[in-house]
């Protein structure tokens, strides 16, 4: 699915990645855990294209293709989805509005026949019900005025009705509440298949209770310092980061 | 703001006005179809002639002059321009002759491709491109059929030089009773020497069936640079009218500086809509129109009501304040307005409303986009009268800024006479983010789309309020005109 080799990337001349390998095969969830400023959050950007952060060396390879060399909206089309750890609000634009336009230009690049509004509405409100969502969440302005939980919510819809290969989760988890994260945890869980991978970052482990990650890895200061199974996910909750730290010194 | 508005003073001018002398009684024959470039008596008089105008009309136009010439420019606060040089313009001109462009192969591509963009029909295409064709086949015919349902009604919607022809009494009842001559700079000028435009009257009771354009007003070519529309609905009766197109129109003309009065009696609701796409200029800021326009609209009678809903995208430089005089009790007044400027566009534009009758209303919804080194200011008064017990107002006016060289300003003017009276004004300036278009870029949508798509968001509130077909294209214009200034 993604072969991340030696990756370096800075933001205003700060290195924040300092060299990662990682494989995430078709099917897997793989957990990226580290403490605060360790560079999780800035791998999942750099993956999803953003703009500001510049990467120095390495490469990334997604389904046969240089990640790198796509714009960030050709990466999505690829299939890469990433749930943002703050969705940004956009006024006057539904939500369902923008994301059947988010659909069909997937679907465009895609070879697939677009989705006139009608098909569209079925489609987006079939999920809705299958994620235990509130319909409402289809009829307001894209996030706005939406609260935390809410948003992190629209961000599982948004990943359900587009079905990305690759879906980052970029601490989807933070700030919700045990019923929020239930559904979130639910929605993921519920697209887990053959053909498709997640990388979940997280702080904390009590998300990978609900979903259960194949492989997990601690990233600490831009580097995975430690990979294991889901265990590892339990022993770094007893032990705290600093176990892997001072680990590592 | 530079004009002033009393309506004591509108009438009391027109009883002056009807009860003139007539001095220039004299007809200048003249054998050319155009007159050089210039302005005195003498040619106002030759275009009146020309046109074979009432009496009432000439005087109309002479005083209108005389006030023009006593009158200095406004002072453009917020604006930076180049002088205009009113004798170097030749104030009338026949129909151009056909030396345009011969077919759409010889326009240019850019103009084409933004056709393309739109969404204009071909047919629409060569007309707005100039070139030479007789008729559009098209809208010549849904025009004629529109025109024989409206006249069934009593409609009357024609070319304001044939109504001073064929309905003199009516032109000369309504015409500057709502922006009278002396109103401000540009308007006495227009007054002089407007050759053309629209007029429309709805008679009692009336609701017009169907949306009024100029589009499909048979001989609407070449209206030119002074256009004059006069727009009545009788008690009870209603019209929404559209002005404008989305396409860029391209016009030799600089200087453009039209009036359009409106005049509601008891309980009849004019709509007002203009999408406003005149050449801007290239990137540079070099070339584009000056649109110096004086809108107005008088809620004379009881529980009558105006709205004003305006796209302004085009221009050089645009001036205008589209404004309702709330003299009728429990008369409504709306705004809703989108200026856009780009690159070295200049957009001083608001509203005016003045609170005359009891329980009288208005709302102001004003959205200012400024990307590249646009400046964008809203300029809005709301006015009022000590008798207008039980007025209220509501103004709310937002600022998108995108990039660091452009420039919003807000200058709302409230002068409240009367205690009783509520007024709100609210604004906002934001950003557009770079997160915003990244979110819409990582859903898979690019730049462009992505732009387009959050500043229409930001102007919904107005585009709702555009006539169906008009808010589609006025939608894509707001992304076409954006191009290129992110990123």
């Amino acid at each position: 699915m993604i072969k991340i080799s030696d990756l370096h990337a800075s933001i205003e001349g700060r290195e924040i990645i300092r060299g990662i390998d990682l494989e995430v095969r078709p099917g897997e969830v793989h957990a990226i855990m580290g403490p605060n400023g360790s560079g999780k959050s800035t791998l999942a950007n750099v993956l999803a294209g953003r703009e500001a952060y510049e990467v120095t060396q390495g490469s990334v390879e997604f389904l046969g293709k240089d990640l790198l060399e796509l714009e960030p909206e050709v990466r999505a089309r690829e299939g890469l989805f990433l749930a943002f750890q703050y969705p940004v609000e956009i006024p006057g634009v539904s939500n369902t509005y923008f994301l059947r336009v988010a659909l069909n230009e997937i679907r465009r690049h895609q070879g697939l026949d677009e989705l006139d509004a009608l098909d569209f509405l079925e489609l987006v409100r079939t999920k809705v019900r299958e994620l235990h969502m509130r319909e409402d969440l289809l009829e307001r302005q894209l996030n706005t005025g939406f609260s935390g939980g809410e948003k992190k919510k629209n961000e599982i819809l948004h990943m359900a009705v587009l079905e990305p290969k690759l879906a980052i989760l970029d601490e989807t988890d933070s700030g919700l509440d045990i019923d929020a994260l239930r559904i979130v945890a639910d929605g993921v869980n519920a697209l887990r298949a053959e053909n498709r991978s997640f990388i979940v970052v997280t702080h904390y482990q009590r998300l990978l209770e609900y979903i259960v990650p194949d492989r997990v890895h601690v990233l600490s200061e831009g580097r995975i310092v430690r990979s294991g199974g889901s265990d590892l996910a339990l022993e770094l909750e007893e032990k705290g980061y600093g176990w892997v730290q001072e680990e590592q010194a | 703001m530079s004009d002033k508005t009393h309506l004591s003073e509108d009438e009391q001018h027109l009883e002056d006005l009807t009860n003139a002398d007539y001095k220039y009684g004299f007809v200048t024959d003249i054998e050319s179809d155009s007159l050089p470039p210039g302005l005195d008596e003498e040619v106002i008089a030759a275009i009146s002639a020309k046109k074979n105008e009432p009496p009432f009309m000439l005087e109309f136009r002479l005083r209108a002059f005389r006030k023009w010439q006593q009158m200095e420019e406004p002072d453009w606060a917020k604006l930076k321009i180049d002088p205009v040089d009113y004798q170097a313009i030749s104030y009338f001109s026949a129909p151009k002759k056909k030396d345009g462009p011969k077919s759409l192969d010889e326009v240019d591509p850019e103009l084409l491709e933004t056709f393309e963009k739109l969404g204009i029909p071909l047919g629409e295409r060569e007309r707005l491109a100039g070139v030479a064709v007789d008729a559009v086949f098209d809208s010549v015919s849904v025009a004629t059929t529109f025109k024989e349902k409206l006249t069934e009604l009593g409609i009357i919607f024609c070319p304001i030089s044939e109504a001073v022809q064929n309905h003199p009494e009516l032109v000369r009842k309504y015409l500057g009773s709502v922006v009278p001559t002396g109103d401000n700079f540009f308007s006495a000028l227009n007054s002089a020497v407007f050759s053309d435009g629209s007029f429309v009257y709805i008679p009692k009771g009336v609701r017009c069936p169907m949306e009024l354009s100029t589009y499909f007003r048979i001989n609407a070519q070449n209206t030119g640079q002074f256009e004059r529309t006069l727009i009545i609905a009788d008690e009870g009766a209603q019209v929404s009218y559209l002005e404008g197109c989305t396409a860029p129109m391209r016009d030799e003309n600089q200087l453009h500086a039209a009036v359009v009065e409106l005049v509601a009696l008891d309980e009849a609701k004019i709509k007002y809509s203009t999408v406003q796409n005149w050449y801007p200029g290239d990137k540079n800021g070099k070339g584009g129109i000056y649109n110096f326009v004086t809108k107005r609209g008088l809620c004379a009678g009881r529980a009558s009501r105006i709205s004003w809903t305006q796209v302004e995208t085009g221009s050089a430089i645009t001036w205008k304040y589209p404004g309702c005089i709330l003299k009728g009790d429990d008369s409504v007044g709306e705004f809703y307005s989108v200026a856009l400027t780009n690159n070295f566009q200049q957009a001083d534009t608001g509203t005016k409303m003045v609170h005359i009758g009891k329980n009288t209303s208005s709302t102001v919804i004003s959205k200012g986009i400024s990307a590249g080194q646009g400046q964008n200011t809203y300029r809005g008064l709301v006015e009022i009268h000590r008798g207008a017990e039980g007025a209220r107002n509501f103004s709310q006016c937002d600022s998108m800024l995108m990039g660091d060289r452009c420039g919003a300003h807000t200058f709302p003017y409230i002068d409240v006479r009367n205690p009783k009276a509520k007024v709100e004004h609210e604004a906002t300036t934001s950003k557009i983010s770079e997160d915003q278009i990244f979110f819409c870029q990582q859903r898979g949508i690019d730049l462009e789309e992505a732009v387009s798509m959050i500043v229409n968001g930001f102007c919904k509130e107005v585009m709702s309020e555009l006539p169906m077909e008009f808010a589609v294209e006025a939608q894509k214009l707001l992304g076409v005109s954006l191009e290129g200034s992110v990123g």
